[in-house]
């Protein structure tokens, strides 16, 4: 340890620091840098391939929302000092749920979605309060639901239906309103006016001669929008958000300054669980169907969104924004790498190389933080 | 004197077949530091955590204020207003100094009916109460993890008093500090004392004790071996019964008085 010495008016052994290195040590740093390098890479290759053509970017910016979703979730638990692995077996999970009680037992939409959310969030507590109560990491807790509830969400499937997939949701949702808020699409008049004013293109042919060819913004995005900014202002500009900082950071010394750790972590949990229903059910109402094995992997690339935007493993540091911007960069590599014609599986390459690079810089920016570089 | 701000008489706690303190009694006076001495495993961390709320004592009286008290957990005590101040616990490294003096007392201010955390009142009481500590920061958001361990415990300390502590107990805040940081961290308790704040102050060190102790209780195998007032006592004779008397002395002896 070092001794600081001198304490006195004139500190002449804190060094100023400029302007730069502070804003260096903020959480979104990597992530910045990391999404305007992908913009201007994709720009460079495949400019001419559609992919910023008004379609292009809302297949981009669908992914991209998707990833933001979950990671939303996953990044204010991880702050909180905790993991969840299931995040992927409940997207399957939630998705069955929603198909089963509006196809199979005939509640209409917006129930069957809002028994999903009801289902998902109990899970999500009880994945809580069984870190809580066990003082497991909740690494193994909810590995062991990743494991429970892909096995439950195949064999409720097949006990219902004798299938993994269950299709007819579109039509059990036609026209329901919970149903549009997760499938349909928003501003449709706004664009159907940009394509009359000649700024997006139109259908030429067909059924839809006239229409534009992107009807609006998909719902998708708007929840990811939703949720990011409620997530950020929720971290950085409320009482609880310091109380998620601070089960984080050291769970005792918050403990003992009367924070209710428990209660935060436990609802961080069910917070994780509503954000992968929400992923659920946009992709359930978009599909007309829901599949036993969706879902998968997503907890992984969740959590690596969540670091690439500047998120300690260990908890108590992180931002939203940063992992929104995380998840931005899945978005475009991931189709940018399509529309470029590349290998898929070169896709993979680049997240773990990513994922690689954002930890490194993680690791050394903590250094600076507590003052150990 | 006043009357005591919080007594305790009699305090067993067991753990199990292992009797951690067999009889502890020690009253504080507001505006008194009363020091508690004890070598390793003398019971004075199951003491404080009884005083605290963290445990429940198996046997004996706790009287708060003049009134039988009975905590069932930390909050009720910090509710009444008993803090403690831990050793390695006080702050959290990677939150800001502002958001670590507000912890679990952050001011709200409302938005719309929205209630928000009062970012701007939480930085100036900071940096306020920081300038009165003769902490110079270079901001209210600069990480805790950047203070030296005697600052935390200087602002973990001011931390407490600023909301409104009437007892403060401090569990061996000077223990991993150098001699600067150590003289800050006493000057602090001195301050906080003379506000009126009753102090329980968690040491094995005589010197660090003797510097600001108006009374001093000795603990030694969960039993209290007597409290002795400042003067009474000199901090030779504390060590002595720290450390159980004869066999310290003979080491002592060997090693030339330097313990």
């Amino acid at each position: 340890m070092t001794e600081n010495v001198d304490q006195g008016a004139h500190d002449e052994r804190i060094k100023q620091t400029s302007k730069l290195r502070d804003w260096l040590i903020r959480p979104e740093l990597g992530a910045a840098c990391g999404t305007i390098l992908v913009f201007v890479f994709f720009l460079m290759i495949a400019r001419d391939t559609g992919m910023f053509a008004p379609d292009g970017i809302r297949n981009w910016m669908i992914v991209a929302a998707q990833f933001a979703i979950i990671a939303t979730g996953a990044c204010l638990l991880m702050i909180a000092g905790e993991f969840d692995l299931s995040i992927g077996s409940m997207i399957g999970f939630s998705g069955i749920v929603i198909a089963i009680l509006s196809v199979q037992v005939g509640l209409p939409m917006w129930l069957a979605i809002i028994g999903a959310f009801v289902v998902a969030m109990a899970i999500g507590a009880f994945n809580g309060f069984l870190v809580i109560r066990t003082g497991l990491p909740s690494f193994i807790v909810t590995l062991a639901s990743l494991y429970i509830l892909r096995g439950l969400t195949i064999w409720l499937s097949i006990l219902t239906t004798n299938r993994t997939i269950i299709s007819g949701v579109g039509q059990a949702g036609e026209g329901d309103w919970l149903g549009i808020a997760f499938g349909g699409v928003a501003f449709q008049g706004l664009f159907q006016w940009f394509a009359d004013v000649g700024i997006l293109a139109t259908y030429a042919t067909g059924t839809r001669a006239g229409q534009p060819l992107v009807a609006g913004v998909p719902m998708m995005i708007i929840w990811a929008i939703v949720l990011i900014v409620f997530a950020h202002l929720l971290l950085t500009r409320t009482r609880f958000g310091n109380w998620i900082y601070a089960a984080g950071g050291n769970a005792q010394a918050a403990r003992y300054a009367g924070v209710p750790v428990n209660r935060v972590k436990i609802l961080m949990f069910m917070f994780t669980a509503f954000c992968a229903t929400v992923f659920a059910a946009a992709q359930v109402m978009e599909f007309g169907s829901a599949a036993a094995d969706r879902g998968m992997l997503k907890e992984l690339e969740a959590i690596i969104c969540v670091v690439i935007g500047g998120a300690l493993l260990t908890g108590g540091y992180g931002s939203v924004v940063g992992a929104a911007m995380g998840a931005l960069i899945f978005g475009i590599v991931q189709q940018g790498l399509y529309f470029a014609g590349a290998e898929s599986s070169l896709f993979r390459v680049f997240l773990g190389v990513i994922l690689l690079m954002g930890v490194i810089l993680n690791t050394y920016i903590r250094q600076i933080i507590t003052g150990e570089k | 004197m006043s009357e005591p701000i919080i007594e305790l008489r009699g305090i067993e706690k067991h753990f199990g077949p292992v009797i951690a303190l067999a009889g502890v009694s020690l009253g504080v006076h507001p505006g008194e530091c009363h020091c508690l001495l004890g070598d390793n495993g003398a019971g004075k961390s199951t003491f404080i955590k009884v005083m605290s709320g963290v445990h429940q004592p198996t046997k004996g009286e706790i009287r708060f204020e003049g009134a039988p008290m009975r905590f069932g957990d930390p909050r009720e005590a910090i509710a009444a207003g008993i803090s403690t101040v831990y050793q390695d616990l006080a702050m959290i490294p990677l939150m800001s100094v502002a958001r670590n003096f507000f912890m679990g007392n952050e001011p709200q201010k409302r938005v719309m009916g929205i209630p928000f955390f009062d970012h701007d009142h939480a930085n100036r009481v900071t940096m306020q109460e920081m300038a009165r500590l003769g902490i110079r920061l270079r901001g209210p958001d600069q990480a805790v993890g950047t203070l030296s361990g005697g600052e935390r415990q200087t602002v973990a300390i001011a931390r407490a008093a600023y909301f409104g502590a009437k007892v403060l107990i401090l569990d061996e805040p000077t223990s991993a500090l150098g001699v600067r940081q150590t003289s800050n961290v006493l000057a602090t308790i001195d301050a906080v004392r003379k506000r009126g704040v009753a102090v329980v102050f968690i040491t094995h060190n005589v010197r660090h004790a003797h510097a600001v102790g108006d009374r001093f209780t000795v603990l030694n195998r969960g039993k209290t071996l007597g409290t002795a007032s400042r003067g009474e006592i000199t901090p030779e004779q504390l060590q002595d019964m720290m450390a159980g008397g004869e066999e310290l002395a003979e080491l002592e002896g060997s090693l030339g008085g330097t313990v």
